[in-house]
Formats: C-alpha cells, structure tokens, sequence
C-alpha cells in the first residue's frame, strides 16, 4: 500500500515541505480509491500538450483575415470558435473583445485568476499574483509600463474583472504591414499576452 | 467575505513581475496539486465555487505569503477534510485509514480525463424574467457578506450601466456554501474609473464586471 514511500525515505530530506504533504494526499487518495494516479498523469500530460496561446493565436489569426468568422466570434465567441472544429473545446460564455483605435481592452481577475484555459493555456504566475491583481482596474496604465507597452493618451482603456464563470479574450489589432499573408503566418505574430490585453502582437520582420 | 483575495485597488504590491519564457510548472508538485483538484472537483467532492471558498479563507498571513498553487493545495486538503473525504489523522500518517466517502461521480480514472478537459456549463434556465436590460443603471449593493461573493469590494455602492446579459448561471453565493444552485441572471455592468477611484483616476478608464442580479439595485 505504501511501498513507494518507503523506498524514497532517503530522498525525504531533500524534498520540502510541502513536496512531502503534496505526495502524502495523494497517497492517501489513491489508496482510498478516489483517484488513480495515471489518470493525473494524463490530466498533466493533457494541459502540457493540448492547451496553450496557440489555440487563441489560431481564432485571432482567422478573425483578422475572415470578416463573416471575425463579426460571428464578436457576437458569440463560444459558438463562432466551436464551427472551426478540433482548435479547442473552448466551452461556453467565451466572450471576446476588440482592441480598435479608440479603445485598448485588458483582461484581468482581481478575486482569483480566471483566465480563459482553453484558448490560452494556465495563467502565468503574474497573471495570478497581487501586483497584478490589484492594480490592473485601478491603474491599467501603470501596469502596462510594468510591460513596457503605452497606449496613446487619450485611446479608452476597458478592463475586464472576471468575476463570474465568462472569459474574456481580446482580439488585438492586425499588425500593419501584413496584408496578404495567410492565417498560419499571421498566428505567429499573435503573443498570449496580446490576447490579455497586456501586449500587442510582434511586429511582421522583427526578430521573435 | 471581506478577504484578501478581494485585491482590486488595493496599493502596495509592487510591480508586475513577467517571467521570459515561463515554465507552465516551477515545481512538479504543482502539476500534482493542479490534477488532484481537476479530478476530485471532477469525481464530485466539490463545485468549483467552494474550492474557491476554501481558498479565500486561508488565513490572511498564508494566503498572501502562499504561491498559488500551495495555495490550491492548502484549500484542497482543508476541504477534503471538512467534506469527510479524509481526515486530520490520516493528513498527519501520510496514509489511509479510515474507510472512503462514496464520491458522487465515482473514482476517477483515465476513463473521465477527457471530461475535465472541456470547460462545465454553468448556464441554467431562467426561474424568472431578467430584472434588468442592456442600458439600466444599476447600482452594486452595499453588501458585505461573511460567506463567499463575487461582488468585488471595489464597486460596491457604486452606479454603473448594463452592457452585456450572459442569461441565467449558477449563483456561486449559494453554490460554494453547497446551498444549491440558485441560478441568476448574470450581466456585464461597466463603470467609469472615476466613479470608482474619485477625481485622481484615469479618465480613460472604464472597468467591468459580471455582476449577478442580486448584487444590483436600479439606479
């Protein structure tokens, strides 16, 4: 039953605390018969490989070169995204934002760290820390420096505080300078933190 | 409840910190935790609204000197333990010892991955007709519940305007007490920065938030 602890007691004193209390629940709910560790492996594996920005990149790069998909994404982004099929299964109440010349969008959760997972992937740790969580519906512009992007004076900035069980994604503007190119290329230049609203996309030509 | 959690406009925190290329785990311990509270959240022992009740009332001093994930996991044990799952005795032996709780939904094993992978449904069916509609001015009451709310302090008696309805979801005040899911009508209300911070505020501001009907009042 607990053979796998005794063998690694040599390795205790090098793991932490709270290394040792994380190992002992899920000892005990194994043994219980709550969960069966290979299925945490899989939800592991799963976040590792199946969610992450580029499933955002792919909607924004779509909406930026297809203007029926981009109008159907902004009236219902959970039902214009389910049409491209296996990009993600991004659930429901997915609303998303557009970031035009008179208005920046920022996406932040002051009482946890909602974040939209399907289409971005976990949360950074800043995204999830009181600095940010704290400043961003207060002074959003402040907290912008922090990532070294302005925003001209007088552009309208609206911050989104997810509070309840939507998510936000913001559609950041097309870069200029891309015309012509195609949806794959285009969702290299669209960033995780363009789709928070707390960046832009790169710039076409400068090195990534 | 008036925690720490509830941070929106608090000062003193510093910077944000982004991290250049950063891990999606610092620690293998973090990926456990995350997994073991997707799986028991996913086998029934709780709705995602308590798990963040339990978060909110850690102690202050943990909450903040916490990462997030230890967080997670410092909520994750207390609940399980005050759910009956296990118990204080069986934290402190590191193994079992007392028979397990029937879980709603069952042991989970590979078979339910895929299920925790897609996001829960948390739309209902209206019990009643939306109080309120795109353009009301509401005002967020002056609440201060000791039990779990999504109603930030920061707007609380403040007037803003409705700009969004997302129709009825699960009311996560009731939820997280396991006090049923009483679904509301939920909409985005949006409020001018300086009616939240006073004349020193950006005027180019506008900050929202999903407000459930019961946090408003007509205006």
């Amino acid at each position: 039953m607990s053979e796998h602890h005794h063998d690694h007691d040599h390795d205790h004193s090098e793991l932490s605390e709270t290394e040792l209390r994380v190992r002992a629940l899920e000892t005990i709910l194994t043994e219980k018969g709550y969960v069966e560790p290979a299925a945490l492996d899989a939800i592991i594996q799963a976040y590792e490989t199946k969610i992450g920005p580029h499933n955002g990149a792919r909607v924004v790069a779509k909406a930026w070169t297809d203007p029926t998909f981009k109008k159907a994404l902004l009236e219902d982004g959970s039902k214009a995204i389910g049409t491209l099929g296996h990009v993600s299964r991004v659930g429901d109440h997915l609303v998303v934002v557009e970031n035009t010349p008179e208005r920046h969008n920022m996406v932040v959760c002051t009482l946890c760290s909602c974040y939209p997972w399907e289409m971005l992937g976990l949360p950074p740790v800043w995204y999830k820390a009181a600095p940010y969580r704290s400043r961003a519906v207060k002074d959003p512009r402040g907290v912008l420096a922090d990532f070294g992007v302005t925003l001209p004076k007088d552009m309208e900035i609206r911050v989104w505080d997810s509070t309840a069980e939507t998510r936000f994604l913001v559609l950041p503007m097309r870069p200029a300078g891309t015309e012509g190119w195609s949806e794959e290329r285009l969702a290299e230049l669209v960033t995780r933190d363009s789709m928070i609203g707390t960046g832009f996309p790169s710039t076409p030509g400068a090195p990534s | 409840m008036n925690g720490v959690h509830d941070m929106g406009g608090m000062d003193g925190f510093g910077k944000v910190e982004p991290e250049p290329n950063e891990p999606m785990f610092h620690e293998e311990w973090e990926s456990r935790v995350l997994a073991m509270v997707r799986a028991m959240g996913a086998a029934g022992a709780f709705n995602i609204d308590t798990s963040r009740y339990y978060r909110e009332t850690l102690p202050p001093h943990v909450y903040l000197s916490s990462s997030y994930y230890k967080k997670w996991f410092l909520g994750l044990e207390e609940m399980l333990i005050e759910k009956g799952y296990l118990t204080r005795e069986e934290v402190e032996a590191g193994h079992a010892m007392q028979p397990a709780k029937a879980l709603k939904h069952g042991k989970f094993d590979r078979a339910n991955v895929e299920r925790v992978m897609v996001r829960g449904k948390f739309a209902r069916p209206a019990p009643a007709p939306a109080r309120f509609k795109i353009g009301d001015r509401v005002r967020a009451k002056n609440i201060h519940p000791t039990t779990h709310t999504r109603l930030p302090r920061y707007v609380r008696g403040h007037v803003g305007v409705v700009e969004l309805n997302h129709g009825c979801h699960v009311f996560p005040d009731t939820a997280a007490m396991e006090r049923g899911e009483h679904p509301q009508w939920l909409y985005t209300v949006v409020f001018e920065g300086r009616d939240l911070w006073g004349e020193d505020g950006d005027p180019t501001l506008k900050v929202s938030i999903d407000a459930f009907e019961p946090y408003l009042d007509p205006a």
